[in-house]
């Protein structure tokens, strides 16, 4: 590890203590022994199994459901329906105000997603169980599905989830997130060039090598024990406590080591209903995802569409700058209004842009519900920023490193939400990586600094 | 159901057991022998958690059936350290940060164990054939070739 301790001379002290020294982690001899505790590292003698029985269709009405056969099954305990769950509506963020409630634990009425859970089974062996979910009959009436965001935004569009009428997320700024600075139209009209450029982006599943799951084991005093390997423990608690009406000292979450999570283990999904199982039942209860379920249930990285129209002169300023942004959702919010704000606070990126509009969508549409992973909401947003700001250096027919600091912000320069920035240093870093990476700029650029602007 | 007895060598201990028919090794490693140093990542034999050696090839426990495992000499991850000190394969995953989440750690160690004990100096493509099997999330692969490269060389040096 090395420090270049050129940069910033002046704002730390000489001696760093920790900061450039290589730890070795304290986790990894349990790790290459196999003695670092996982959650699924348990075993309980009468441990019972919980299969979901979800969704075949993108979008149904749900009839009837007919479980007299499963709970007729060898080796069932119990078969678990919407009306055994106390609060069946929630959402996750409501603890921070982010509403409203708008996914069942088990579906009622209907399925807004292939792969929504509807059944919970549990039974004293996985087979069991599994065998089990197979006799459970759900009767649906299959309604038109919309898989397309601009589709789905349009007058008419089949109605994904009855709590975003129009398919979008209301926010208290209206169907979508707005920044505005600067005159937009006077950027453009003053431009030497305009270029106007559409990404697009699919869901990405975060694919830990630890599925998701929790295993639920009863105190005997109507407590109960649930080893989680959530990313989100408190927000696992909280939920848990809303869905099951339960106060939270009922609830004793037990987290640890997760075996890669990448955002894919925030959401609240598997706690809840196992603990409700292992309270109907009395027994220990284990809920953990198939590889398929973490493939194909587990709510990725949303898609995204950015329309990004740049202003730009030919000395190489950025001099306006909209974008307009759309973040698939699925069929319900969990952490995707969240992502798509935090999308609009990121536009125009780390530059200094004197004229910017920015537009984000939260949309709903009848796909797998999505959510966190490693940086949603802007991690796509710079993969498309990025790609414009070379397309933008080749049409000025401009080096892009060249291009990026002449745009680059510095310390002080307002950003277009308003805040200043502060501790800046893309300047410094495109430096480094201009001599690391041998692709030289003109000297000039290389006398910047982001804590001053030059003259 | 009827249950069936299996007898095998896990970490040079003797082990006997009765199991249920058609019961994985790992399960049966996991649950009822209280061995979880292997993990089940996919139960189907496609991410490399689950490896174990059985008389010396490296093998996929969730695909494995117990019952065949009669009279076998077992090797886990569990049983690889000499007491408090970690195999020369452990201590250069710990020395070269070639763990992070640590689910996938086990049976790596595993899939290198068998290709160094074959090959005591692999190049670099022999390190990443060994290894192909087993996938990990969190590193990209490259801290792991390169500490299992400092074994190897610190073997050469041995030898000499």
């Amino acid at each position: 590890m090395e420090i270049r301790s050129e940069y910033f001379a002046d704002e730390r002290p000489e001696t760093l203590h920790e900061i450039g020294q290589s730890r070795p982690r304290d986790d990894a001899p349990g790790h290459v022994t196999g003695k670092t505790g996982f959650f699924a590292d348990r075993t309980f003698p009468d441990l019972l199994h919980l299969k979901m029985v979800r969704s075949p269709h993108h979008h149904a009405l749900i009839k009837s459901i007919d479980t007299s056969e499963a709970e007729r099954h060898p080796g069932v305990i119990r078969v678990i329906t919407a009306k055994d769950v106390p609060h069946n509506l929630y959402t996750i963020l409501i603890l921070i105000q982010v509403g409203p409630e708008d996914e069942t634990v088990l579906a009622d009425k209907k399925v807004s997603w292939k792969g929504e859970a509807v059944v919970a089974v549990v039974a004293t062996s996985e087979r069991a169980a599994h065998e089990a979910a197979a006799k459970v009959k759900v009767d649906y009436e299959v309604l038109p599905a919309v898989f397309d965001m601009e589709e789905a935004l349009k007058p008419g569009a089949p109605e994904v989830n009855p709590h975003h009428p129009g398919n979008y997320y209301e926010y208290d700024s209206g169907d979508h997130r707005k920044v505005r600075y600067g005159n937009i139209e006077e950027g453009f009209a003053m431009a030497d060039h305009i270029l106007e450029q559409t990404y697009s982006s699919s869901p990405i599943e975060q694919a830990p090598t630890e599925t998701t799951g929790c295993i639920v084991a009863p105190e005997g005093n109507d407590r109960f024990t649930c080893y989680t390997n959530t990313q989100a423990m408190f927000f696992t608690l909280d939920n848990t406590s809303i869905i099951l009406e339960m106060p939270g000292h009922k609830l004793h979450m037990v987290g640890g080591t997760v075996g890669g999570g990448f955002g894919g283990k925030v959401d609240v999904i598997v706690e809840p209903i196992a603990i409700l199982a292992a309270r109907l039942t009395g027994k220990p209860v284990s809920f953990i995802y198939s590889r398929e379920e973490e493939m194909q249930i587990s709510s990725p990285r949303a898609a995204e569409k950015i329309v990004i129209r740049d202003g730009v002169m030919n000395d190489g300023r950025l001099v306006a700058r909209k974008v307009t942004g759309y973040t698939d959702a699925g069929a319900y919010s969990r952490h995707s209004p969240y992502g798509a704000q935090k999308g609009a606070a990121h536009y125009p990126g780390p530059y200094t842009v004197p004229n910017v509009w920015i537009d984000t969508y939260c949309v709903y549409t009848n796909r797998t519900p999505s959510s966190a992973m490693r940086g949603f909401g802007v991690t796509i947003a710079d993969f498309a920023l990025e790609v414009q700001m070379d397309k933008l250096a080749r049409l000025i027919d401009m080096d892009p490193l060249e291009f990026r600091f002449i745009n680059a912000y510095r310390d002080g320069d307002i950003k277009a939400h308003r805040q200043p920035t502060e501790g800046a240093a893309l300047i410094e870093c495109m430096q480094e990586a201009s001599k690391v990476a041998n692709w030289p700029v003109a000297e000039k650029y290389m006398a910047m600094s982001s804590a001053k602007r030059e003259i | 159901m009827a249950r069936i007895p299996v007898q095998f060598t896990l970490n040079g201990q003797e082990k006997a057991e009765f199991i249920e028919s058609g019961a994985t090794l790992l399960n049966v490693l996991r649950d009822r022998m209280g061995d979880t140093s292997p993990k089940g990542g996919c139960q189907q034999g496609t991410c490399g958690a689950c490896s174990v050696i059985i008389d010396g090839e490296l093998r996929l426990s969730c695909l494995t059936l117990a019952e065949t495992c009669e009279g076998a000499t077992i090797e886990t991850a569990g049983g690889l350290a000499n007491g408090s000190e970690l195999h020369p394969i452990q201590q250069a995953i710990v020395d070269g940060f070639a763990t992070q989440c640590g689910f996938c750690a086990p049976g790596m160690v595993m899939a290198i164990k068998v290709l160094l004990d074959a090959k005591p100096a692999p190049s670099r493509e022999d390190v990443v054939e060994a290894i192909s099997g087993n996938v990990c999330r969190c590193t990209g692969y490259e801290p792991i070739i390169q500490a299992v490269l400092s074994v190897s060389r610190s073997n050469s040096q041995q030898a000499v």
